[in-house]
Parts: structure tokens; sequence; C-alpha cells
């Protein structure tokens, strides 16, 4: 049994493991884990008061952790070598603040800030705009709310709504595409 | 320790939090600007959000925004980096407000060495000299003449809010004085939001030498020894050393718990940094601290073997400093050159662009800090720094070598960088010596 007590002033590293894509969360241990041994493991650094406790055995690595006067929190993760590159930054595809217009000559609404989409004024009421809508600089298209402060959105662009991007309590970023525009 | 913390900065002091992070096992948010949108270090964070558009304003020092990204990307705390908001007191005060930890110190000791009139009183009480100057704000221009007849010219006038090397004045005489008075009280208006300036004596050719220190929430102060930054060209550190070279022991010894003393004295926590000025005589004078990590921090790690932004962290998240003063022992010698992407021919300007190539050096005690690679755009809305190239040796002597050698490796095209300064630099026979103040810099260039 490989096992490594670490006394606090020296930290073990934590497992490396392969960066989740944005916005999802990490992957969990592949294989099995022994009960007897993770409760073996834990008593032992309770007796010895350890604040960390690291163990390997083939390719997985646990660390346990104490948290601040909490039960310790188990951490398991497969160990891999130096991660793969993951996909490219969340940004989708909207280039810049103000709407473009592309091949396709459709003008796009972009998010001006950080926060959470709202399609609709409540969660009873109908959405302020769908596919098909006529939009005009001043229409209300969405909702986003940061901090607790509910954002009205305008479209700031004419036309008709041809696609909605994102869906009710998606976290938008700036410069995302809410909206696809076919100008008027 | 955090599971999942949010960097509010960009480009090498990001990617430096992300590697901390991932060895601790914390996960990782960064925000970014439109303008830094596709850099390669965005991929190594777990999460990373648009937050705005290239200026500054928009994204990097944006508090709403910010704090927006950090509540739907539901961390618990924020690591702000060096620059941008790591040293705003109101942006820490507001994390906490919205249960989100600032990994720095508490708001009122931010406040307290923030202002650098109020430090200089801190040092005071701490009994470490300050630089001579006015006790308080100079409200007008009497006040400065009869302050600098005392003290004697030249005089430097510098803004309370400011720091960084950044709204600063030199006066000769009288007239001169007048003038200035009324320019810096303005220009510390516009820049940083407070008109409040103060007035000290001009040290002519001294050195500038800080201290590391380190302090957990239980008031257990540390230092890390020092590092000497007098390469400096208009205030802006170049390269930087430690230990600083030529100093007696005793004064060094003298220098560090001063640094000590100090933060202590504040009620700090965290990592911070204590800045010295030492003259001719080796007498030194408490110039300001500043209170994040430093650009600077890489050559107190590589002689000390302590990740100083892990330390942030770990403090940040509740846990004591585990060691002891007498267990900080420094090995070796270490330089760093700040590597810019300035033209050296048009006054240092800077240099945006993309990257045509990018190789840089290795090999033993060769360290670089650098978010950039070939096919990289700088953009052109923030700073020119573009790598940080550390070297660590046994001695001096061979750090400086190690220093001449790596430049040299180190083939940057497609901007232009400040390499061939450093070169300069390395090779000239005063800093080789380890006589160098902070006028060296402008004389040889």
């Amino acid at each position: 049994m490989d096992e490594k007590n670490k006394r606090p002033e020296a930290p073990a590293p934590a497992p490396m493991s392969r960066p989740a894509a944005p916005g999802t969360s990490r992957q969990a241990a592949g294989g099995k884990i022994d009960m007897d041994a993770l409760r073996e493991l834990l008593a032992i650094m309770n007796d010895n008061g350890l604040a960390e406790l690291e163990y390997e055995i083939g390719d997985l690595a646990i660390r346990l952790s104490k948290g601040q006067g909490a039960a310790p929190v188990l951490q398991a993760a497969p160990f891999t070598p130096a991660p793969a590159q993951s996909g490219g930054a969340v940004a989708p595809t909207a280039q810049a603040a103000d709407p473009a217009v592309q091949e396709t000559k459709h003008l796009e609404v972009v998010s001006p800030m950080v926060g959470t989409f709202y399609p609709a004024a409540s969660p009873d009421a109908k959405p302020f705009v769908s596919v098909g809508a006529e939009v005009t600089e001043d229409t209300v298209v969405c909702l986003i709310e940061a901090m607790k402060v509910f954002n009205e959105i305008k479209a700031g662009v004419s036309g008709r709504i041809t696609k909605v991007c994102v869906s009710n309590e998606d976290t938008v970023e700036f410069g995302q595409v809410l909206f696809l525009v076919e100008p008027a | 320790m955090f599971n999942k913390i949010l960097i509010a900065n960009r480009g090498e002091i990001a990617l430096r939090i992300i590697r901390a992070c991932r060895e601790l096992g914390v996960r990782t948010v960064v925000v970014y600007s439109t303008a830094d949108r596709g850099a390669a270090y965005l991929d190594l964070a777990d999460e990373a959000i648009c937050i705005g558009g290239p200026a500054p304003a928009e994204s990097y020092l944006n508090i709403p925004r910010i704090i927006s990204a950090a509540e739907v990307a539901d961390v618990e705390a924020i690591h702000p980096g060096y620059g941008f908001l790591a040293e705003n007191a109101h942006f820490a005060e507001i994390c906490r407000s919205c249960n989100i930890e600032f990994v720095g110190p508490s708001v009122d000791a931010m406040r307290l060495v923030g202002d650098k009139i109020q430090a200089r009183n801190v040092a005071r009480n701490a009994k470490v000299y300050t630089v001579p100057g006015s006790d308080g704000p100079i409200e007008d221009e009497n006040q400065a003449l009869e302050l600098a007849h005392r003290i004697g010219y030249p005089v430097i006038i510098k803004a309370a809010a400011g720091g960084g090397g950044r709204g600063m004045r030199i006066s000769h005489n009288d007239i001169n004085l007048t003038a200035a008075i009324k320019q810096a009280i303005q220009e510390a208006q516009n820049a940083f939001k407070d008109g409040t300036i103060y007035v000290e004596k001009l040290l002519e050719r001294p050195r500038h030498v800080e201290v590391q220190i380190l302090c957990d929430a239980r008031g257990n102060c540390l230092h890390l020894w020092e590092r000497d930054c007098s390469v400096q060209r208009r205030y802006q550190k170049l390269i930087e050393e430690t230990p600083a070279p030529n100093i007696e022991p005793k004064v060094r010894d003298e220098i560090c718990r001063a640094a000590t003393r100090i933060v202590q004295t504040a009620g700090y926590c965290g990592a911070g940094t204590v800045e010295f000025i030492v003259d001719a005589d080796q007498k030194f004078y408490f110039l300001e601290v500043n209170a994040r990590i430093q650009v600077e921090h890489p050559i107190t790690e590589v002689v000390t073997g302590l990740d100083l932004v892990k330390w942030q962290l770990r403090i940040a998240s509740g846990e004591r400093l585990p060691f002891r003063q007498r267990d900080i022992v420094q090995r070796g010698h270490a330089i760093e050159c700040r590597i810019n992407a300035e033209d050296p021919d048009h006054d240092f300007r800077p240099s945006p662009g993309t990257i045509t190539r990018f190789r840089q050096p290795g090999g033993p005690g060769v360290r670089v800090d650098t978010h950039c690679y070939e096919g990289y755009r700088i953009p052109p809305n923030y700073d020119s720094l573009i790598a940080k190239l550390i070297v660590h040796q046994p001695t001096r002597r061979e750090a400086v070598t190690a220093m001449q050698r790596a430049l040299s490796e180190f083939d940057i095209q497609g901007v232009k960088t400040s390499i061939p300064m450093h070169q300069r630099v390395l090779t000239n026979h005063r800093f080789i010596r380890g006589e160098v103040n902070t006028a060296f810099l402008e004389n040889i260039l």
C-alpha cells in the first residue's frame, strides 16, 4: 500500500486531472473505491491529527484534506499526465459588442454583461420575443440578472428574430450571442 | 482550502495563479476581456468568462462585472493578482460582503497601508525611519516651501493614493516647487481620484530594497528576506535580485525585521512587500507597503523554496503558517529580468503585435514565467510585460553568467523587446560588481 503521511508544512500536490470543459464539473474517479481502505485512511488521519493525507495506488490517487473544523473532504481523481488541450475558451461566436452582419446577413443581439439569461419577465409569463417576432432597437428582448438585479436588454437592431441562441437560466458572458435577427 | 476561485487578472500572473490552484486541487475561473479572447492560458483554467471589452474599465477594473462572474460561477474566493483591483480596498470590501473571500489582507489593513501618508505613520509607530518629509498631507505651496527649506532640496512630491512609481514629481528649487505642487494635486486628482499629496526629501542615487513578508490570520508575520530592485527606468523595475548585493548582514537583518514590525503593526494578513530606500551609508528609510503579490515574487520563491501564491491561497483559506522565522533560509542567488515588448530605439514605447517566434531559454536554474508563445498577439491595451526570466545559481557571479547565457538564448521575433537592454546591463561592469542604484540605468542608456 503506497501511503504518504504528509505533515502540514509540506502539503502534497493534489493529483493532476484534465481540465474540464468550461461550465462542466470535473471527472469523477474511474475505478471502484475500497471503502474499508478509506475508513482506515480516515482513522489514520484523525488518530494522528493530520491535516492532509495522500494515498496512491496504481493510477488512482486520493487526497484527504481537512476543512475548517468540518469532516475531512474527499477528493478523488484519475491520475493523468499533462492534460490534453481542452476546447477553446467559453466564448461562443460573438466577435464584437455591436451587432455584426454575417454572410447569412443576420444581425446578432449580444449580451452586454455577465449574468443569467431569462427570456421572460417571470416564470409564468410569455417570453418577451420568440422566433418570428418583429423587433425594433428599443424592444426589450430578455432580462439578464446579475447580483440580484434584473436588467432589461434591448434588441439594438430592427428586424425579425430568426433564432433564440440561449435558454432560460443559462449563464451568459459579455459578447455572447443571444438572438439572431434578420434585418428589416 | 477553497474548492473554486475566480482570478480577476490576466496574462502571466493569471497563469501563475492557475498553476498554483491546479496543484492545490482548486478549480479556477478566469475572467477575460475581448482583447484577451483566444489566449492560450485561458484554456488552462476550468472555466473562462468574458466580462467586457478591451478597456480595463470595462473588464479587469469593472467591479460589477467581476462580481457577477464570481456569482454565476459560484466561487468561494477571488484572487486579484497584481495591479488592477489588487490593492483596491473597496473591491475587497464588496467581495467579502458578497460572501466571497478576497485573497489579500483585511479591508482595514489595505486602507491603512494603501494610504501612503498613513503608512508612513505606521512605520514611525513601528520605530522605522521614514524618508524625511511631511508628516501629513501638503495642502498648498506655502506649506511645501516651508517643508522644503527645512529638509532641503531636492524634494519629491507624491500622491497619497498613488504608488507603483506613478504620479511623482521632482523639484529642485522654490520657483519650480510652487508650480509643481499645483500640477501634482491636479494630476493626483485625475489619476487616483484623490488630490492628496505629500512631500519627501529626494535621496539621490539610493538603492531600492524591498522585503517580502508573509502573515497569517493569527498575526504570525514572517519575512522572506529582501530583494534589490534598483535597476529601474522611470520608476518601473526592470531587473530584480536577491539577496541584495553589498549590504551588510546586520543592515539586511534590520531591514527585514523592520518590515516585519511594520506589517505586524498594521494588522496585515497575506503576502505583501515593504519597500525601503537605502542610502550610500546603508541607512534605510521606509517608502511604502505593497499589499499584493508582486511581479518579482519568483526570485524569492526560488531562493527560499516557498511557493508564495500557494501560501496566499492557504492563508486566505484560514491555514496558519506552520514555520518560524528561523526556518526561512535563502539558498544561492537569483536574478529576474522583466522582458517587455518595448522598442528601445523609440524611447521604450510599447511594441504590441504578433509574436512570430518565441524560443525561451532553459537549462539548470532557469525559470520562465510567461503567458506568451509563438503566434500570440500581444494586445495593445495592457502593460507590455511578456515574460519574466529568472535564474537561480549558488553565487551571484554564477547567476550573472547564467542570466547572460539565458538572455542570449531567448529568441523573440515579431515585436521589439527589452532583451538587448537587459544584456547591456548584465554585461555592465558596475552591475557585475553589484554597485547599482536607482540612477544606474538612466545613466547607461
